[in-house]
């Protein structure tokens, strides 16, 4: 044995190591343990020395390193410099041939669309002179251009032709102190003379202190210069306020927002309308009304309309029973025959219940009746009926007990016109009339009590 | 007694510095190559096919030493690489045992200063350690690793290539500790 072991001594000792580790590597994976010691002291003597060396390495190498990065970042900032300069050009340049197509494609739209017969042109130059407002575009007269035709945009009017050349004209701006238009605002109808003040915006003047403007509002063409078209938008009132003589307005030309670039010389220009109430104001959208609310001011009739108080559909009710009778509002000499307004939609039948003999209206409970809501036109009525029917009794104050407490006050429905509603076969022509008091007494003389004395 | 004569008795013998010397570079040594085998490829990923610890073992084996201390050199330096390692401790520490056992006979019979011998058992080592690892890794293990020849023999060429100009600069430290 000791001859065994001397004699293969280096082999002994590798199979005792060899099996010395297989054992150790049974152990780990039998037991699905690590030998964790060893590990722990294995990265315990490793870790120190590798933070080390990488602090080295960073305060060294790193600092190297990053000469070299700042090196690059350098060029690269030139380089990413030069490159956004030029994104920076071509977005420019895109937005710009953006801005031109939208602006052509409005052009054209609007030429299809308006009744004046245009020619699209194209703003190529400015006039000199430091306080003038003037540019040269490419139409002339060959393409038809005269002095004194309106240049516009869909957005408003621009200027009109002050020189007309072969190949390009010279179009006086708004904004030119000398440049005048009559223009008229939307909604107090004020007229006023447009006038350039050499700056961004533009005074109305000749506009009576005691006429109302708000400011926002907008202004129209009135036409009254023969050189703009009635009802092409000028412009919104920045400001206003009462001067000397006049009010002093100032607006904000519309057509001219962003600058000029391609315009519209009228050639033959055609009227419109000054819109009433909302104006196709270029930059915003005014949403249109809830539903509910339109329903509930919607009109027999079915025209749009802003009427929203009982009085106004009172006052459109008298108009159209009035137009219904031939009757104006108005006219006719003082003591002539109204109009029937018994037949005023929605406060009786066409034809009203025949009264009978002895039962007048009168006989209706006086509790029925409200003197908040008599009006005078009923009264009217009932006087006039009063007078047609002289032999008719006036019951009124002989109104028996028994048959007020047979009509007892019953509920209404909302009427149309509840201010109008007073009696309650007025409201409600299905209802029974109350039974008729019966009396053997001569009817009192018409004026010997007051009809409605009792109220 | 003379002062001499005490100073010759009590003072450390040039062999003794020596030893220590031999010691410290033995051990610091490994711990560079572990080092530079867990920190350098981070930074340069291509240096990962380099095994200096097995270069090492291979360095130390050769160096005209007996099995024995070659097998506990490399069992040192596999289980070192184990601590650090996800396999279980062993894997190298028997591979780099064997990788030592064989060096240190090996260098008992071939003049293992020739450049050539040199490469050429740094070559056949490299790839020796490669293969064993793979076996014992699917055998003991039993774990499906991969084993590409080529790439092998590539890395196992790198590496004894390296294995030159490293055993002359190893050799002329320890001549110079």
């Amino acid at each position: 044995m000791d001859f065994f072991l001397s004699r293969y001594r280096n082999l002994t000792v590798l199979l005792i190591v060899i099996v010395a580790q297989l054992l150790l590597l049974a152990y780990q994976v039998k037991s699905n343990n690590n030998v964790a010691l060893i590990r722990v002291w294995a990265v315990t003597a490793v870790t120190p020395v590798e933070q080390g060396l990488e602090l080295v390495r960073r305060y060294t190498w790193g600092f190297v390193e990053d000469y070299f990065v700042l090196l690059g970042v350098r060029s690269q900032n030139e380089k990413l410099q030069h490159e956004n300069g030029q994104l920076k050009l071509e977005n420019h340049y895109l937005k710009s041939e953006l801005s031109t197509a939208d602006r052509a494609r409005a052009l054209s739209v609007f030429q299809a669309h308006s009744p004046s017969k245009t020619v699209a042109a194209r703003v190529i130059g400015n006039g000199t002179g430091a306080n003038s407002k003037v540019v040269f575009v490419d139409r002339g007269a060959v393409s038809g251009i005269e002095s004194g035709m309106a240049v516009v945009t869909p957005d408003g009017i621009v200027g009109k032709v002050v020189d007309a050349y072969p190949m390009a004209s010279l179009v006086m701006l708004i904004t030119d102190p000398t440049f005048a238009a009559g223009v008229i605002s939307q909604k107090n109808r004020v007229r006023g003379t447009l006038k350039g003040l050499g700056q961004t915006k533009c005074l109305v003047d000749y506009a009576q202190n005691e006429e109302k403007v708000d400011e926002g509002e907008w202004f129209y063409t009135s036409g009254d210069d023969r050189i703009f078209p009635r009802g092409f938008p000028v412009g919104q009132v920045s400001s206003v306020h009462n001067g000397k003589t006049f009010k002093e307005i100032y607006l904000i030309p519309s057509g001219m927002q962003g600058g000029v670039e391609e315009v519209l010389i009228m050639l033959q220009g055609q009227h419109l309308q000054v819109p009433d109430s909302a104006t196709a104001t270029p930059g915003y959208k005014i949403l249109p009304a809830p539903t509910d609310a339109a329903g509930e001011s919607a009109q027999p009739t079915g025209q749009p309309t802003v009427l929203t108080t009982d009085a106004d559909r009172l006052r459109e009710q008298y108009k159209q029973s009035g137009e219904a009778q031939h009757h104006v509002f108005g006219e006719g000499l003082p003591g002539s025959a109204p109009p029937d307004f018994t037949k005023i939609q929605g406060i009786r039948a066409s034809t009203p219940p025949p009264a009978p003999a002895h039962a007048p209206e009168t006989a209706t409970p006086p509790l029925a009746r409200s003197p908040e809501t008599a009006t005078q036109p009923n009264r009217d009525r009932k006087e006039a009926q009063r007078k047609s029917e002289p032999t008719a009794p006036a019951t009124t104050g002989e109104t028996s007990p028994k048959a007020t407490a047979a009509t007892p006050p019953k509920p209404k429905p909302h009427p149309t016109a509840p201010i109008l509603v007073t009696d309650p076969t007025d409201a409600d022509p299905d209802a029974v009339p109350p039974p008729a008091p019966k009396t053997d007494k001569p009817a009192k003389p018409p004026g010997g009590a007051p009809p409605n004395g009792n109220r | 007694m003379t002062e001499y004569t005490e100073r010759l008795l009590t003072g450390p013998t040039r062999k003794d510095k020596s030893d220590r010397m031999r010691v410290v570079w033995l051990i610091v040594v490994p711990l560079i190559a572990i080092l530079f085998q867990v920190y350098v490829p981070r930074h340069i990923s291509f240096l990962s096919y380099l095994e200096l610890p097995l270069l090492i073992t291979v360095h130390f084996a050769l160096g005209r030493r007996g099995p024995i201390s070659s097998v506990f050199y490399g069992m040192a330096i596999g289980l070192a690489q184990d601590s650090l390692s996800h396999q279980p401790i062993g894997m190298f520490g028997i591979v780099k045992t064997l990788v030592g056992y064989f060096a240190s006979s090996v260098s008992q019979r071939f003049d293992v200063q020739n450049p050539i011998v040199t490469f050429i058992l740094s070559f056949f080592f490299y790839f020796f350690h490669e293969f064993f690892y793979w076996v014992l890794a699917r055998a003991l293990l039993g774990q499906a690793m991969i084993f590409n020849p080529e790439q092998t023999l590539l890395f196992g060429l790198l590496n004894a290539a390296v294995a030159l100009p490293l055993f002359h600069i190893l050799d002329k430290l320890k001549v110079a500790a």
